[in-house]
Parts: C-alpha cells; sequence; structure tokens
C-alpha cells in the first residue's frame, strides 16, 4: 500500500526550502521590512483629513470683523497663513504654483455692504485638483465665519447680526469645480504606472545578465559603463511614452479629464521622470543579486511612492518627516507638475520649482548607477 | 617590444581570504598554440580572467599583447576574443543577430560581411535564424568560437572550448584553432583532453592554483622524471591488486588488458616488480609514461593548501 503523501519526501522539500531561503539573506530581510514598511507608512503617515493646509490672505479692508475671521481661520486648525496679506495676482499665481491651497479674498467694501444689508460674498478659493484634500477644510470655513460674523459683527455692526449670516462665503473650487475624483486620480495614475513598470523593468536589466551568465561576455567586452546604462533604458524611454499615450487618451475620452496646459511640455517632463524611474532601476540592478532580489528593490521603493507623494492620500495631510521624504521621490514632483499642466494649465514657470528636484534626482540615481557599476567580477 | 604574446609574472588572486591563483607566471609567444591544464578548480578559468581584464590581481604584473593587464585592461579587451567556459551569449538572440550584437560592440567598420564570414567559416550559414538557446551543446561552441573571433582578435583565450563536443566537430575546431595560429594568432587554450594538450605547441600545468609545468609535451614528460612500465596480461585486474601498495609503485593505471605501473625512483620500482617479472604471463615492456601519468602524478606531488 502506498500512502498519499510520503512524510519524508515532504520533509526533504521542506528542509531544502529552509536552506534555500537562509541562503539569500537579503530577500528575507525584504519579507520582514516590506510589512514593517507597510505598518510605518499607513499607521504614521497616512492621514485622511490634512490639516494646516497653506492659505493666501487678499485683505480688502482691515475690518474688526475681517481680523475676527483671520483669527478664527487660524484657529480651526485646518487653515496655515502663508505671510502677511498679499495682492490679488500674487495670491493666483501662489495658487497655480500649488504653494498655496487656498485663497481667501475679503472684498474691500466688506463691512460697508454688510451694514447695508447687501449680503456680501466672503470668496475662498481651493485649489481642488485633489478633492479629498480640500474637502473638510471647506466645510469648517462656513462655521468660522459664522463665529466670526457672530462675535465682531455683534458689536459693530449691531443691527445686522442675526442670523442668518448677513453675508455668504462663496467657495470656489479651481480647476475642478465639481470636485471629480478621476481628474486627479487618472493623471496620478500616470506616474504610479510608469514607476512602476519603469523601475521593475530596468532593475531587472544588470541581473538578468547575471543569472544567465551573459553578465561575463558582456564584460569582456570593450564597453563603456554609461553605454551599457543608456543602452539599457532609451528603449523602455520609449515603452514609458506609449504607457503615456494610452492613459493620455483613456484620460480625456473615457474620463473626460480636462487638459488644459500643453502636452509638449509634459512631454518634456515625462523624458526627466521616466528616466529617473528607470536609474534607479538600473541602480537597484546593479546591487541586487538576483532577479527576485532586483523585484523586490523595486517594490520597496514603489510602496513609498504611492503612499507618501500624494497619489493616494493628500500629501498635506502627511506629518513632516514623511512629506520630508516625499520630497525626495520623483512620483511626488510629477503629480504636480502633471495636474498642474493638465488641470490648472501650468507652463515653465509654474512648474520649474518641481522640475529641478526631478532632475537632481534623475543626476543623482544615474551617478549611484555607474559609481555601483562593476567592470570586472571580483 | 616583447615577443609574447602573454607574458605575465606572479600573480595572484584569492576569495575570500582563499588563494585560488598563486604566483603563476606565464609566457606565450606570438603565434603559438598554448595549452592550460589542470584539474578541476584549479584555477583555469581564474587564470585566464585575470589575464583578460575581468579579475584584478591581488598581486603580480604582466602585460598581454604588450599592454599591461591592470592598467590597460579597456585597451586589452579590444584585441583579445575570449571564449568563457560557460556558454555566455544570449539565448534568446539568433545565431546572427549575437554576432551583429558582438561586431557593433567592437566597432566593426564592415559589420555585415565580416558576420556574413563568420557564419561561413564555421558553417552557421544555414543556421543562422535559430535562436541561440535552441542550439546543441557543440553548436553554441561554434557559435561562441565564431562570436570571438569576430573582431579580429590577436589574442583568443579559449576557456574548455570542446567541453561536451564530439570528436569530428571537435578535430574541425582544433584545425580552425590552427588555421588561426598560422595567421598569426596566439591561443591560451584550456582543455582536460590530452589529445588536445598534444596538439598545442606548448602547455602549462596547474593544480592548486600553481602553475607546476611549462613547455613542450616532450619536455614536459621528461623533466617530470617518471617511469613506466607496461605489463600486459589476461587479468589486469588480479595483477593490479597485487602491484598495489608496493614501494616505489606511485600509480598503478588500467588501459584495457594492460596495466601501466608509474614511479620516479626507478630503482626502488624494478625492485618492487622484479618478483613479477619471472611470471610467463605477464608480458613486460617500457614505455614512455603518458602526459596524463605525468599530471597525475604532478598533482600527487603538489600539496593541496587547504589539507
Ligand atoms: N567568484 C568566485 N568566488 C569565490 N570563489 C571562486 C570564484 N571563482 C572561482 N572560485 C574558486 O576558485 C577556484 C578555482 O576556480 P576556477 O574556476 O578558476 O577553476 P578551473 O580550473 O577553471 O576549474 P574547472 O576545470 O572545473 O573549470 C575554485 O575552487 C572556485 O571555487
Ligand atoms: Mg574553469
Amino acid at each position: 500500500m502506498r500512502a498519499v503523501l510520503s512524510v519524508r519526501r515532504f520533509w526533504a522539500i521542506l528542509v531544502k526550502e529552509f536552506v534555500q531561503m537562509r541562503r539569500d539573506r537579503l530577500t528575507f530581510a525584504m519579507m520582514v521590512g516590506v510589512p514593517v514598511l507597510q505598518l510605518l507608512l499607513f499607521g504614521y503617515a497616512i492621514n485622511a483629513d490634512p490639516k494646516s493646509l497653506p492659505t493666501a490672505l487678499v485683505m480688502g479692508e482691515a475690518s474688526p470683523f475681517a481680523r475676527a475671521f483671520l483669527a478664527g481661520i487660524g484657529n480651526s486648525g485646518y487653515f496655515r497663513l502663508v505671510g502677511g496679506p498679499v495682492d490679488e495676482a500674487l495670491a493666483d499665481a501662489m495658487l497655480v504654483r500649488g504653494e498655496v491651497q487656498f485663497v481667501v479674498t475679503v472684498p474691500s467694501d466688506f463691512s460697508r455692504r454688510i451694514a447695508r444689508g447687501e449680503h456680501p460674498a466672503l470668496l475662498v478659493e481651493a485649489d481642488a485638483t485633489d478633492p479629498a484634500a480640500t474637502s473638510n477644510a471647506l466645510a469648517a470655513l462656513s462655521r468660522i465665519a459664522e463665529t466670526a460674523a457672530v462675535r465682531d459683527l455683534g458689536g459693530v455692526l449691531a443691527g445686522q447680526a442675526a442670523r442668518p449670516p448677513p453675508f455668504e462665503v462663496r467657495i470656489h473650487r479651481r480647476y475642478n469645480p465639481e470636485g471629480v475624483t478621476a481628474y486627479n486620480v487618472v493623471p496620478g495614475l500616470m506616474g504610479t504606472i510608469l514607476t512602476m513598470t519603469m523601475v521593475i523593468m530596468t532593475s531587472l536589466g544588470m541581473t538578468r545578465e547575471r543569472e544567465r551568465g551573459t553578465m561575463e561576455n558582456l564584460l569582456a567586452m570593450p564597453v563603456r559603463p554609461a553605454e551599457v546604462m543608456l543602452g539599457k533604458i532609451v528603449p523602455y524611454i520609449l515603452v514609458g511614452y506609449i504607457q503615456v499615450a494610452v492613459i493620455l487618451l483613456a484620460a480625456r475620452f473615457l474620463f473626460g479629464v480636462p487638459m488644459l496646459g500643453s502636452l509638449w511640455l509634459l512631454s518634456l517632463v515625462l523624458v526627466a521622470f521616466i528616466a529617473a524611474n528607470l536609474s534607479i532601476g538600473f541602480t537597484f540592478s546593479t546591487v541586487a543579486a538576483n532577479q527576485l532580489q532586483a523585484m523586490q528593490m523595486a517594490f520597496f521603493f514603489f510602496l513609498p511612492s504611492i503612499l507618501l507623494s500624494g497619489f493616494m492620500f493628500p500629501y498635506r495631510g502627511m506629518p513632516d518627516w514623511a512629506q520630508v521624504l516625499g520630497e525626495i521621490l520623483p512620483l511626488t514632483h510629477f503629480l504636480r507638475i502633471v495636474r498642474g499642466i493638465l488641470l490648472k494649465g501650468s507652463g515653465w514657470a509654474e512648474i520649474a520649482p518641481e522640475l529641478w528636484p526631478l532632475l537632481a534626482f534623475l543626476a543623482v540615481a544615474m551617478a549611484v548607477a555607474l559609481l555601483r557599476y562593476r567592470r570586472t567580477l571580483d | 617590444m616583447t615577443d609574447h604574446a602573454i607574458d605575465v609574472r606572479g600573480l595572484n588572486k584569492s576569495f575570500g581570504g582563499r588563494p585560488v591563483v598563486r604566483d603563476v607566471s606565464i609566457r606565450v609567444a606570438k603565434g603559438r598554440i598554448c595549452g592550460f591544464l589542470g584539474p578541476n578548480g584549479s584555477g583555469k578559468t581564474t587564470t585566464i580572467r585575470l589575464l583578460c581584464g575581468l579579475l584584478t590581481p591581488d598581486s603580480g604584473s604582466g602585460t598581454c599583447l604588450g599592454l599591461d593587464i591592470v592598467r590597460d585592461a579597456p585597451a586589452i579587451k579590444r584585441q583579445v576574443g575570449y571564449m568563457t567556459q560557460k556558454f555566455s551569449l544570449y539565448e534568446d538572440l539568433s545565431i546572427r543577430e549575437n554576432l551583429d550584437f558582438v561586431a557593433r560592440m567592437y566597432g566593426m567598420a564592415n559589420r555585415r560581411a565580416v558576420v556574413e564570414e563568420a557564419l561561413e567559416r564555421l558553417g552557421l550559414a544555414t543556421r543562422q535564424r535559430q535562436l541561440a538557446g535552441a542550439l546543441s551543446g557543440g553548436w553554441k561552441q561554434r557559435l561562441a568560437l565564431a562570436a570571438c573571433i569576430l573582431h579580429r582578435p590577436r589574442l583568443l583565450l579559449l576557456d574548455e572550448p570542446t567541453a561536451g563536443v564530439d570528436p569530428k566537430a571537435r578535430r574541425e575546431f582544433w584545425e580552425e584553432i590552427h588555421r588561426l595560429a598560422a595567421d598569426g594568432l596566439t591561443v591560451l587554450v584550456s582543455t582536460h583532453y590530452m589529445d588536445e594538450a598534444e596538439r598545442c605547441h606548448a602547455i602549462a600545468y596547474i593544480a592548486y592554483g600553481r602553475l607546476l609545468a611549462e613547455g613542450t609535451v616532450e619536455s614536459v614528460i621528461g623533466t617530470s622524471g617518471l617511469v613506466t612500465r607496461r605489463a600486459a596480461t589476461a587479468e589486469p585486474d588480479a595483477l593490479a591488486a597485487r602491484l598495489e601498495g608496493l614501494p616505489g609503485l606511485e600509480m598503478v593505471v588500467r588501459f584495457g588488458g594492460a596495466l601501466h605501473v608509474s614511479g620516479h625512483d626507478a630503482a626502488a620500482m624494478d625492485a618492487s616488480l622484479a618478483p613479477f617479472r619471472g611470471d610467463p604471463a605477464i608480458r613486460w615492456s617500457e614505455v614512455e609514461p603518458g602526459l596524463e601519468d605525468v599530471f597525475i602524478a604532478l598533482m600527487a606531488q603538489a600539496q593541496d593548501p587547504l589539507q
């Protein structure tokens, strides 16, 4: 009679697997490291109720009400005033560049019009490219205005201080008036998909040569590290463009995402972004001993990229340390650029502050890759 | 300028503190074929990698084609054809695509013509569209050779080029190598086959990372000091059992219906064999020791540093 399962053979395989697992220390470390990273990021960095959002103030008048409103805004925790009052043009520019999330405008004859019973509007413009980042703050806003009204108008303009408040808070959701999530997510997906595929593809580049034994032949030939690196990177820039074309077509025709800015500008930025991801992938491939390790390293990079870049969760909702980490990642800057170009119609001037960190990352990644590249088998 | 294509002195290389190549000096004259022999793990591949700049020696120096093996590694790579022991071309490229790739890497001006010629020369023309991975072992070796002579190197380093190749293909392989040498190419070829060693102008024997013998086949055998007696008998196994372990008899090897008995001390050996001389069932004769006997004797004499 034959047993269905031989315990001895099962044991043999099991022991072998453990031995192999122990041999590949790095893979094992990653298996422990990835959950830890996930826990830390999800547990500490993620916050769906962003506070302290940078806000610019345009003060048409310095009335007591305006000052009370200002104080109320500060105390709510949702808004953090950036500098002093600015003029309209500057405030607008700050909103386009993404330096502020909100612009609050107190019209010049605000108190007077309340006194006249004209029910004037207090204008709050929000950068609504990411609806999730602003919704709670906007909800808090009308409450703040009402409180300010009760407290200060109650004294100064006593006659009008009845409920409902004698003015309205007019919220203007810029760039994404209907708060369509897809407008924000689809351009973001472009960056995320590129990050994932590009890093994985090149991270396998050198490790595949090593695993298949073709490395020895490659190194025996008179080829320079930069030639190998560029030769392995450039084909995927093309692949990246094909992905972008597919995503843009879908964004336009399936999701109706607005495309206000120049697609040429976007294509130009894409070279830098794709190349940055490819270089980091190439760096991984010079470090990893085998393809599994390379894949894990790619994943190790991908995880913070989607969590800390502002793709999945509002960037400004994260604690400072997470924002600093996010600031290093290419995806963070690319997301701001792509949303800026498509949704806000940003041009060169507006995206430049986000472009140079991307280029710096690219330069560092390439330098590390070239330093790590071994020209011998030692 | 030196008239040696390879001229290295005192090469040392260790991996993780374990010496693998120890104090190796090799000189190969231009246009010569030098056989590189030694047991498994003796450091042949490592030495060859040191010569073509794939590994950096811990100490030692020398030149390949007059170029410093450490300082001028890039220049050496341009003029050396290295055929790796393990097939290291791209299995997912066709024969022609592999050759095209190599030709481009060396910046060959007349790429098409060169590839075409290599395909013809090695009889690969009819298979040029086949994927390298789908080739049998012997054909892979031919392709690898074609690839490493493509850029018209002045020095060929071949690491066991004929391992797993059938006798006919092996002969053709060697004829090709001799043709190349006749054109002025220098060849260092590692092998485990004695007949191949005998086809070389000179041989070098390495064991435990040390170079133990160098020179022509005749001089290596001559200087070994080994003496061999041949015993033709109907029952070699029985005789071998009786001879084994007698003083002076270092090796007793079966060759079909005969035994080869070898040792360094002829007097001690003959004393031990004297009782068997009178046996009419055994026909004794004196023979040249074979290269294999010499190598095995050399290896037995050498000390494994780890044991
Ligand atoms: N990269 C390496 N790391 C550690 N040890 C190595 C490395 N390369 C070779 N060795 C060791 O060096 C020794 C010599 O290896 P080498 O490949 O040079 O031998 P060989 O003479 O070519 O053997 P064979 O005839 O089996 O091909 C071996 O013991 C091997 O284990
Ligand atoms: Mg070897």
